[in-house]
């Protein structure tokens, strides 16, 4: 036993060995950074390890794709383009420390990243501070319009409210369970819910309201209390806010305990065709998610898409998905806003960006509003047997961003406008512009 | 010596291996229609109308069929109504390529054709078999939630008088939940030559749910609708009693209101029983996650925080395992788990082993260092298989054995959770007899107890070291196959269950699997019975305050181990 | 070593001098060195400096316990992370109507929430000192309860271990509820004020820094005075062989519970000076896997060497910011998980662990005194088998 205890310091190989790995880590950090002149810079700042990498990652993906392909169109004011990327491991922290890292140290004209609302919340202050600009990809729980961030993803008003008008009207839906992952993004889109159901004369008792931890496994409990609530008489659909890991073993419950689509629909904000790649989608076939954009949208803009995707990551079945779109289009508008203000001076670019407009991968245009936020087409999609959705229902022209919910008491009198009134927060009552 | 202990390693993949076809075989007889049926409906869809192509003379169908020419969800609802009542040979047929998206159209030619199984395509409304490819315009039929509703009511009135019992038992059901009032004159002439007695129950109750919501009937007949409803019980009964239509006699309001009383007082009894079942389900699924590292942190003293990315080779196993069958025997897939459990009891045991070489013999006797080691592996293996196998979910299917539900009274069970229970008992069992029927379990046992007096009894320790370590790793591979049907297939996947098993081990009580079995039931019994008053994340606090203050009282854990090893 | 009594011996003397010399000089280069000079300390590494230094507090503080008492807690984080919680508070109450919402007292996340009134728990936090208070006397009340039970009860080893996992977890699940009233996952962030100062600010982040160094130096002191007193003598006993110091007559729970109470208040305090300089606190730091990082940084520098802690968590979270950019980016976890092995395995003692030992040995070889060397902490840890 004793020999075991000996430790291996003590032994000459391990000083070896201790040397060799001071060494190589020297060097490593010694070696010099490859430096291309006369380049612009772009900041990636999205998680590449750790728990958020399961999303962010095809997000890194997408930006190298769009600048390579940039590039290949001859770069930018004559310079070509340089992705600059780093992992924020999903520490967020570590998100604000990156982000000062990107603007300070590596310069760069503009970061494109963040998944989670935390991120952005680590980030905001730093972006604010260095005046630097970032674009947010995903859909998220709206009430915020910062100078320095432009909203590329939807507003609660661009998914979550058209998707309940569907399921009322096209399903009949009565009885309504909002299931959700506790944290800001779902509290507040079924808030914002529960008020406009409310203003359509749903009454308290046919909403059933419940939230559950990161990354719950055991849905057992859950999931039948939904089907004790769905047999009420009533039409009960589930809308569902649930977040990341937790969707793979809340579907298998759903499956497992035979609640279909046809019985009890539910429509989810966050289960896109990456997350569906991960399950067996027979059982859902029918269950809905509401989205800006679908990979089997039929228009030319995404067939070119999808191929040239595909073969810039070598992967003739990598889906793609709606945040994707929200970098492209972000994307296609800061480059045009640059090369309408012909520099990459962050208060240029921001000023000219209200206004912009860019071609999205569905066969629309959208707009870059004052507010920061863009204009979007709003589908429904039914799950298919082969992880794709289908097209069920769209919104007939493009759903401007709302900044502030109109439902919610403490920001229905607020607006964003950063062109004319240079706020993000303007109270149309007070006629004053909010916070410092 | 060596070559025993070898060998008893190869006779325990034997026995998991044989022990897991049992449980295959008898899943295989035990499968019994009603609920397995519906899952294994969809690839059996093959009609029940003769499908010879005969020429039939334009009856109303071509005109029905028009309706699907529109690509409007309205439209094709109309049409599926339309088509069913022609009553038409071919209409079941439509239908069902309706639903399983084999319809097509084509606004040039102006009509609609379906593929059949093997892709053939069919004009549909003469039945021939369409000229080539078809028109370049074709395309399917779309539908939605509320069309497949109305799918199944349409198909449920066309085969209530199927051949196989089990059809017409869903057509029954299908009938019920509809409650389509069309449906009638052929309830009434199925339930005339119905011989079996349990379709003929479901058409009685399916017959009454259309009575009461029908605008006709008399009151003496909703009255007794009402009490086959209140009789067959459950969700569904709930469901059909609390929305009668408008414009019901009051006596059958009251009723059905004493119906529903009924019911729920019955099915807050039930609630209970489910509550224990969820419980067990629960506390099996910690078990599981538990047992391998009751191995090596219980018996050998080695606190594996790389015990989580165990159980995440194992699933990946399985992923890659049914991928293999997917490319060359997708026949096979029905026993892909069979095959990866003694799979992923290999691999995870060797790479085990090699951990066990490579870094923890040198460790032994600090245990706290173990866990800083053994922590920085698992950082790198969850790297090494996002590298290897990207980021996201991987997708792992479930044979239809362990698809569905059945139920017993109002519980209902679904069969999943069935099985990981059984296989987490099989494995239990077959471990603690390894434990005491084998040579290596003895010598694993004289080690733990005195590793001085075995070494000096000629037991090779480092060699029992490694095998064990082998042992549990290998256990929590198998852990990761069973896991793979209820969860993330992913780079984090161990990473949520490896505090709960650290909490199951220290507070059965380490060294003793007896007690991670009893702890495992006890916290995933008390987590569900708690769960509905204070929800799932006050629960899993109070769960974990619980431990915390338990282990004050026992700082042992509930099976304390007593004897000299206690204070190793 | 203990022998050579003395609160300061020469490491600890190197110890403080670099961290006054670093405390002075990196705000007079940051702020009076014009960024065109080479010895210009830019604005970016700050509060990243700042950070390293609360972290390598934290790791102090883990190092007083794990290194001299033999408590591996891997739930230290709870305590950074509530000290961090009450600072973040009283931040959150320094915004005043500069939130989005304009609300006078509410904090923005509550009028999002519709939350009507203020809970009582935030009551008084708009006060510096309260805050202040607060950021000892949480940790330090939860540790001292925590202690009270598991001292008293001799849960040791393997088993506090992972109830102190257990009470981290607790906690983080709790604080991610938004019900809890500490804005969920969003935690607190966009303060503003500190004091009177924008937190934002070249100066208050250089002042800040300053406060941090004094904190560790202080911190440091205080260990340092108690590690050399009969008090610390008696706590390595207890690490050493728990038993025996009980059979001769100490009260081993006593004087764990006090080394794990003032070890939490210290945590609280890194925590508390941690949260202005990064700008948020959420409940991801209550998450386990941090606590055992932190742990980690101990082991690096030197397990039982106060100034190995320190030094640990520094050269860690260096190696972070540098391996998490550029080409190295998808490696990071490897080399993380990797160091933790390498450590382990190869250097037990820690860096300044193994260059102690190792002078020592050359000085006993030059002595010509072959006796052997007193047995290295991390030897005499184990319980005798």
């Amino acid at each position: 036993m004793h020999n075991f205890i000996r430790t291996v310091a003590e032994r000459p190989i391990a000083r070896r060995w201790l040397l060799a790995t001071g060494l190589s880590l020297g060097l490593l950090a010694a070696m010099p950074q490859a430096k291309a002149q006369e380049t612009i810079k772009i900041g990636i700042l999205h998680s590449l390890s750790g728990t958020m990498a399961i999303s962010e990652t095809t997000l890194k993906d997408t930006m190298l794709f769009l600048i390579e392909e940039q590039n290949k169109k001859g770069g930018l004011l004559g310079k070509k383009l340089e992705a600059v990327v780093v992992d924020p491991a999903s520490n967020w922290p570590l998100f604000a420390e990156k982000a000062r890292e990107l603007i300070t140290k590596d310069k760069v004209s503009v970061v494109f990243g963040c998944w989670t609302s935390v991120s952005r919340k680590s980030v905001l202050p730093v972006f604010k501070e260095l005046n630097s600009i970032l674009f947010y990809p995903v859909q998220y729980e709206g009430e915020e319009s910062e100078r320095n961030v432009f909203y590329t993803g939807a507003a609660p008003n661009q998914q979550a409210i058209p998707a309940v008008d569907y399921l009322a009207k096209e399903e009949k839906v009565q009885r309504w369970v909002l299931a959700g992952t506790d944290y800001v993004y779902p509290r507040t889109t079924n808030r914002i819910l529960e008020a406009y159901l409310k203003s359509k004369g749903v009454k308290d008792a046919d909403i059933m309201i419940n939230y559950t931890p990161f990354g719950h496994s055991d849905w057992q409990t859950i999931v039948s209390n939904i089907k004790k609530f769905g047999s009420a008489g009533r039409k009960t659909a589930i809308v569902s806010t649930i977040n990341g890991d937790a969707n793979v073993p809340f579907y298998k419950e759903l499956g497992n305990q035979g609640i279909k689509a046809k019985d009890i629909p539910s429509v989810a904000f966050s289960v896109g065709e990456e997350e569906l790649a991960g399950i067996d989608t027979k059982p859902l076939v029918g269950h809905m998610a509401a989205w800006n954009y679908f990979q089997s949208v039929k228009s030319p803009a995404n067939a070119e898409f999808i191929k040239k995707w595909q073969a810039f990551t070598k992967n003739p079945k990598r889906v793609t998905n709606d945040p994707m779109e929200a970098h492209v289009v972000g994307f296609n508008m800061w480059v045009k806003a640059v090369e309408k203000a012909k520099t990459v001076d962050p208060d240029k670019v921001i000023d000219a960006l209200p206004g912009i407009q860019a071609p999205n991968l569905t066969g629309g245009v959208s707009t870059m509003l004052p507010n920061h936020h863009i204009t979007k087409p709003v589908f429904i999609g039914e799950v298919r047997a082969d992880g794709q959705f289908d097209v069920v229902w769209k919104t007939p022209g493009l759903v401007p961003g709302d900044a502030w919910s109109k439902h919610l008491p403490g920001s229905k009198d607020l607006i964003g406008d950063w062109v004319k009134l240079k706020c993000g927060n303007y109270n149309t009552v007070t006629k004053k512009c909010g916070g410092a | 010596m060596r070559r025993k202990s070898e060998r008893l390693v190869l006779l325990l993949c034997a026995l998991a291996f044989g022990a897991a076809l049992a449980g295959g075989a008898s899943a295989q007889t035990q499968i019994d229609p009603p609920a397995a049926a519906e899952s294994a409906a969809a690839p059996q869809a093959a009609p029940d109308v003769p499908s010879a192509p005969q020429p039939a003379p334009l009856t109303g169908l071509a005109k029905a069929l028009e309706h699907f020419l529109a690509d409007d969800f309205s439209e094709t609802d109309a049409g599926i109504g339309a088509v069913a009542a022609t009553g038409d040979a071919r209409a079941a047929a439509i239908i069902e390529a309706l639903q399983d998206r084999r319809l097509l159209f084509s606004v040039q030619d102006k009509k609609v054709f379906y593929k059949d199984k093997d892709d053939k395509l069919f004009d549909a409304a003469t039945g021939s078999a369409a000229a080539g490819a078809g028109p370049p315009d074709l395309t399917n039929v779309r539908i939605n939630n509320r069309l497949r509703r109305t799918i199944d009511a349409a198909l449920g009135g066309l085969r209530l008088q199927a051949g196989d019992a089990n059809r017409r038992f869903e057509a029954a059901q299908a009938v019920l939940k509809s409650r389509d009032e069309n449906a009638l004159p052929a309830l009434d002439a199925a339930l005339a030559k119905e011989t079996d007695a349990r379709v003929k129950r479901a058409l009685g109750q399916a017959r009454a749910a259309v009575i009461l919501h029908s605008s006709e009937g008399s009151e003496a007949d909703k009255l007794a609708a009402v009490a086959t409803i209140r009789e067959r019980g459950g969700q569904e009964a709930l469901n059909l009693l609390a929305s009668l239509p408008a414009g019901t006699p009051p006596a059958v309001v009251g009723a059905a209101r004493d119906a529903v009383a009924s019911i729920q007082s019955q099915l807050a009894v039930w609630a209970t029983a489910q509550n224990a079942w969820y419980g067990l389900s629960l506390g099996s699924v910690l078990l599981l996650a538990a047992i391998g590292l009751a191995i090596t942190f219980g018996v050998m003293g080695v606190i594996n925080m790389a015990h989580g990315e165990m159980v995440m080779i194992g699933a990946y196993v399985t992923f890659v395992v049914q991928e293999l069958i997917r490319q060359h025997n997708p026949a096979l897939f029905d026993y892909s788990l069979l095959i990866a459990v003694p799979a992923a009891f290999l691999i995870a045991g060797f790479i085990g082993i090699l951990i066990e070489q490579g870094i923890i013999r040198f460790l032994y006797g600090r245990p706290l260092e173990t866990l800083l080691a053994t922590w920085g592996l698992s950082l790198v293996l969850q790297q090494a298989v996002r590298t290897a196998f990207g980021p996201t979910n991987r997708e792992v299917g479930a044979p239809s054995w362990m698809s569905g539900a059945f139920e017993v009274g109002h519980l209902s069970i679904t069969y999943g959770r069935l099985w990981i229970i059984c296989f987490t008992l099989g494995v239990f069992l077959l471990l603690l007899a390894l434990l005491r029927y084998t040579r290596l379990g003895l010598e694993m046992r004289a080690v733990t107890q005195n590793r001085a007096m075995a070494a000096s009894m000629g037991i090779r320790t480092a060699r029992v070291d490694a095998l064990t370590f082998g042992l549990g790793s290998g256990i929590a591979g198998i852990a990761g196959v069973a896991l793979s049907q209820i969860d993330n297939v992913s780079p984090n996947l161990g990473q949520g269950y490896i505090i709960d098993s650290f909490m199951v081990v220290v507070f059965g009580g380490v060294g003793n699997l007896w007690g991670t079995l009893v702890g495992a039931f006890s916290l995933g019994i008390a987590n569900k019975f708690l769960e509905p008053y204070a929800g799932a994340v006050l629960a899993k606090i109070a769960i974990l305050v619980l431990i915390i203050l338990f282990i004050q009282k026992r700082p042992r854990g509930l099976f304390a181990l007593k004897g000299r090893a206690v204070e190793a | 070593m203990l022998h050579r009594a003395g609160i300061l011996d020469r490491g600890a003397w190197i110890f403080i001098a670099i961290l006054a010399a670093v405390a002075i000089a990196v705000p007079i280069l940051n702020l009076f060195v014009p960024p065109s000079s080479p010895f210009h300390v830019p604005s970016y590494l700050v509060p990243l400096l700042g950070k390293y230094v609360c972290y390598a507090l934290l790791a102090l503080s883990i190092d007083l316990i794990w290194g001299y008492a033999g408590i591996l807690s891997l739930g230290h984080g709870a305590f950074f992370a509530l000290g961090g919680y009450a600072m973040g508070m009283y931040l959150m109450r320094q915004i005043g109507t500069r939130g989005v919402y304009a609300h006078p007292e509410l904090p923005d996340f509550m009028v999002f929430l519709n939350w009507t009134e203020l809970p009582v728990y935030w009551y008084f936090f708009d006060k510096f000192w309260y805050a202040a208070i607060m950021i000892v006397l949480v940790p330090g009340a939860l540790a001292f309860v925590f202690g009270w039970f598991a001292f008293r009860s001799r849960v040791t080893g393997v088993y506090l271990s992972i109830i102190t996992q257990a009470l981290t977890f607790a906690l983080m699940l709790g604080f991610f509820r938004n019900n809890f009233g500490f804005g969920g996952n969003n935690g607190l962030t966009d303060f503003k004020d500190i004091l009177g100062f924008n937190v934002q600010a070249q100066e208050t982040r250089a002042a800040l820094f300053a406060a941090s160094c004094a904190a560790l130096a202080l911190c440091f002191l205080i260990c340092r005075a108690l590690v050399t007193s009969r008090f610390g003598m008696v706590l390595v006993a207890i690490r050493d062989a728990e038993p025996r110091t009980r059979f001769l007559g100490y009260r081993a729970e006593s004087y764990k519970l006090f080394a794990f109470t003032l070890s939490a208040c210290m945590a609280g305090v890194a925590g508390a000076l941690y949260v202005p300089q990064v700008g948020i606190i959420n409940p991801s730091e209550f998450s386990p896997a941090n606590s055992i990082e932190a742990v980690i940084w101990v082991a690096v520098g030197g397990r039982g060497t106060l100034t190995g802690a320190a030094l640990g968590a520094v050269l860690v979270n260096y190696a972070r910011t540098t391996f998490t950019s550029g080409f190295l980016a998808p490696y990071w976890l490897f080399m993380l998980g990797g160091l933790f092995i390498a450590v382990t395995l190869f250097l037990p003692r820690g860096i300044v662990g193994t260059w102690q030992w190792w002078r020592e040995r050359r000085r006993e070889r030059s002595a010509h005194a072959p006796t052997s060397a007193a047995p290295p902490p991390d030897a005499a840890a184990r319980p005798a088998e």
